[in-house]
């Protein structure tokens, strides 16, 4: 559309935007991440995440983004078909509908969870006034992937939404036509197709998953570190930039390693190989 | 006596308050190649998404082979469609897309690729089994997109205007082409198309619709010279079409005329409908022929000239291998056996649809 020369004076300023803001400080954290206080090259604050409590942290956080991730997968995919075939004509209310809790403040919405699972919280209230047991909720695992969930459930669902719309709908007809039923127009086709939406989703979903400190603080009250908590606190109560950065660094690996999984296998090539 | 495969039993169908189909009473027979035509919005797309199992009729039944499959979901029936659009699997190549049908049905690989084969021969595109179906050109789509349907070896094959993206060489090839995989499979085609020539050209039976109501079934020489009304006798290849009254048997005025004609069994002084081909008229000098007039306007497409020749008020088409000049006196001439008689429309959907 532009020639060379256009299209580089128009770059010029996302160019500088990203030297400043993204890459410069990705420099910084990796810096810092490999040297030792007097400013010496030195593996030991990355060596840091083998001993017990940061381990743990990492693993735990992976474990619960991973959970969540499948976790908005497996309800993104039926809502985003039901969606498409309900209301083919009525798509901007619906996703309306999914972008509006976007628009709320997530640290509301995640303190409003804290009210409602909490010991004296609505839910514990309600089971009170029936005579039922009490749950212990908030603090939990289970507590911290809710939280996840309806926090980044619209960002699976938005990217899904689009890829599953964008099929004709006439080509799911032609899988029931050639004898297809519903799961095996699922699964040979709409998977498939919506593979790339999916991935997409996944992304989208899994990395704020797996770096967030928010949901945890509030939803596992400290007592259930994520790997964003430790890195939180190396910053602000113990102010070790090392550590911190150290840390980071490693779970900017992780983030790596995610994108490159996703990204490897061509979904296009994956689908047509099914035997 | 040929076999009836699909029977319409009195189908209607709405969507919202539009009525689209209705009184649909149609025999469809095994092996034959049977056109619906009419125009844009007539009803022939959900006609043939209600035979395939896409759309639910509101009243009647869908006999095949004497089953009631009215409620038969589409994977479930012994049918297969040919999309206008092609709506090819993306993600697949040429042999995957083909072979989608027969691995659903759980056949052996063995005979999969056999038949893919032979669906790909069938087309003419023998060897393509690797190719990516997003990069084949338009004919080349359409050629998998109905090997892809008859390697599931159905009773019918549905096609709804398969030929509309093609250019017109391509289009003339392709419907030789339908008709050859229709004789040498022996499925029953059921072939939608608005192209009166396709319709013609193709077809053992063609349907004319009109409005949501079948207008006549019958061969194409059958609608073509025998048409029952005004609407055929219009739709299907050009017509004048004149008021006129039987006065009685074989005998017709028009234009306060009294005519000889072929046609009897109405009763006298019944007002009808006559068709007269352009083609069956001839010029001649003026007070020759039947009727005088003047010639108004002359346009030449290559093998014909259409000329149009005003005489008692009516403008007449008329077709001649031999121009005229405009303003020229001349007088127009018709074999009996040359006009069509026919009753005039019943409902007030079929005069909806003679003025169109
Ligand atoms: N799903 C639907 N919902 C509402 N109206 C519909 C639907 N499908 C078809 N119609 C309407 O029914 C009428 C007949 O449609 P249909 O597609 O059967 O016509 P057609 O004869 O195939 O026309 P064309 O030659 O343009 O394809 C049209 O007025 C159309 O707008
Ligand atoms: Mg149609």
């Amino acid at each position: 559309m532009f020639n060379k020369f256009t299209r580089n004076i128009l770059l010029t300023p996302f160019l500088i935007w990203a030297g400043l803001f993204i890459f410069v400080p990705l420099i910084f954290i990796v810096w810092y991440g490999v040297t030792d206080y007097d400013g010496n090259f030195s593996l030991g604050n990355i060596g840091l995440i083998f001993e017990r409590g940061y381990l743990d942290a990492l693993k735990l956080s992976v474990e619960l983004a991973l959970i969540s991730t499948v976790a908005c997968l497996l309800l993104a995919y039926p809502l985003c078909l039901i969606l498409t075939e309900r209301q083919r004509d009525n798509t901007t209310i619906i996703s309306l509908l999914f972008i509006l809790p976007l628009w709320m403040n997530s640290l509301l919405s995640t303190m409003a969870w804290q009210t409602i699972l909490e010991h004296n919280g609505i839910i514990n209230q309600f089971m009170k006034l029936l005579d039922l047991p009490t749950f212990h909720m908030i603090n939990t695992e289970g507590a911290i992937v809710l939280g996840m969930v309806y926090n980044f459930l619209p960002y699976m669902v938005l990217p899904l939404f689009i890829s599953l719309s964008k099929i004709d709908r006439s080509i799911l007809e032609a899988a029931q036509d050639l004898g297809a039923n519903s799961w095996q127009k699922f699964f040979r086709v709409i998977l498939p197709l919506t593979l790339p939406g999916a991935i997409s989703g996944i992304t989208m979903v899994f990395i704020p998953a797996l770096t967030t400190f928010v949901i945890s603080a509030l939803l596992g009250g400290g007592k259930l570190l994520l790997i964003g908590n430790i890195i939180e606190q190396e910053f602000t109560f113990q102010y070790d930039w090392h550590v911190g950065c150290a840390l980071s660094v490693i779970l900017m690996i992780f983030i790596i390693l995610n994108m490159l999984l996703t990204t490897a296998f061509d979904p296009m090539k994956e689908a047509g190989d099914e035997h | 006596m040929k076999r009836e495969l699909i029977h319409l039993e009195n189908i209607a169908k709405s969507f919202g308050n539009l009525l689209v189909l209705d009184e649909i009473d149609l025999s469809i027979y095994e092996s034959e190649f049977i056109t619906l035509l009419g125009p844009s919005g007539c009803g022939k797309t959900t006609m043939l998404r209600i035979i395939g199992g896409f759309e639910m009729p509101d009243t009647g039944r869908v006999i095949f082979d004497g089953k009631d499959i009215t409620n038969l979901p589409p994977n479930r029936r012994p049918i297969n469609t040919v999309f206008q659009k092609y709506s090819l699997f993306s993600h697949m190549n040429v042999e995957e897309n083909i072979s989608f049908g027969p691995k659903i049905a759980g056949k052996s690989a063995d005979y999969i690729r056999d038949k893919v084969k032979y669906a790909l021969k069938l087309v003419n595109l023998e060897g393509y089994e690797k190719h990516d179906v997003t990069r084949l050109s338009g004919g080349q789509q359409q050629r998998i997109a109905i090997a892809r349907a008859v390697v599931n070896e159905p009773k019918v094959l549905l096609l709804d205007e398969p030929l509309s993206a093609l250019d017109l060489k391509l289009r003339r090839n392709m419907r030789r082409e339908l008709v050859r995989i229709n004789k040498e499979t022996g499925i029953t085609f059921i072939f939608v198309t608005h192209d009166q020539e396709e319709a013609l050209s193709m077809s053992d039976r063609v349907v004319v619709m009109n409005q949501g109501y079948i207008q006549q079934v019958g061969t194409p020489e059958n609608v073509y010279n025998e048409p029952e009304n005004a609407f055929v006798a219009d739709f299907i290849g050009d017509s004048n079409i004149i008021d006129g009254v039987m006065v009685r048997d074989k005998v017709v005025r028009i234009f306060g005329r009294e005519y000889p004609c072929v046609d009897s069994g109405f009763p006298e002084e019944c007002p009808v409908d006559v068709q007269i081909r352009p083609e069956d008229i001839k010029l001649a000098a003026p007070l020759e022929g039947a009727f005088n007039g003047v010639v108004t306007r002359v346009v030449f497409w290559g093998m014909s000239y259409d000329i149009n020749v005003e005489a008692d008020g009516f403008e007449w088409l008329v077709q001649s291998t031999t121009g005229r000049t405009v303003g020229e006196k001349v007088s127009l001439h018709v074999a009996p056996e040359n006009i069509q008689i026919m009753s005039k429309p019943q409902s007030e959907d079929e005069e909806v649809a003679k003025d169109n």
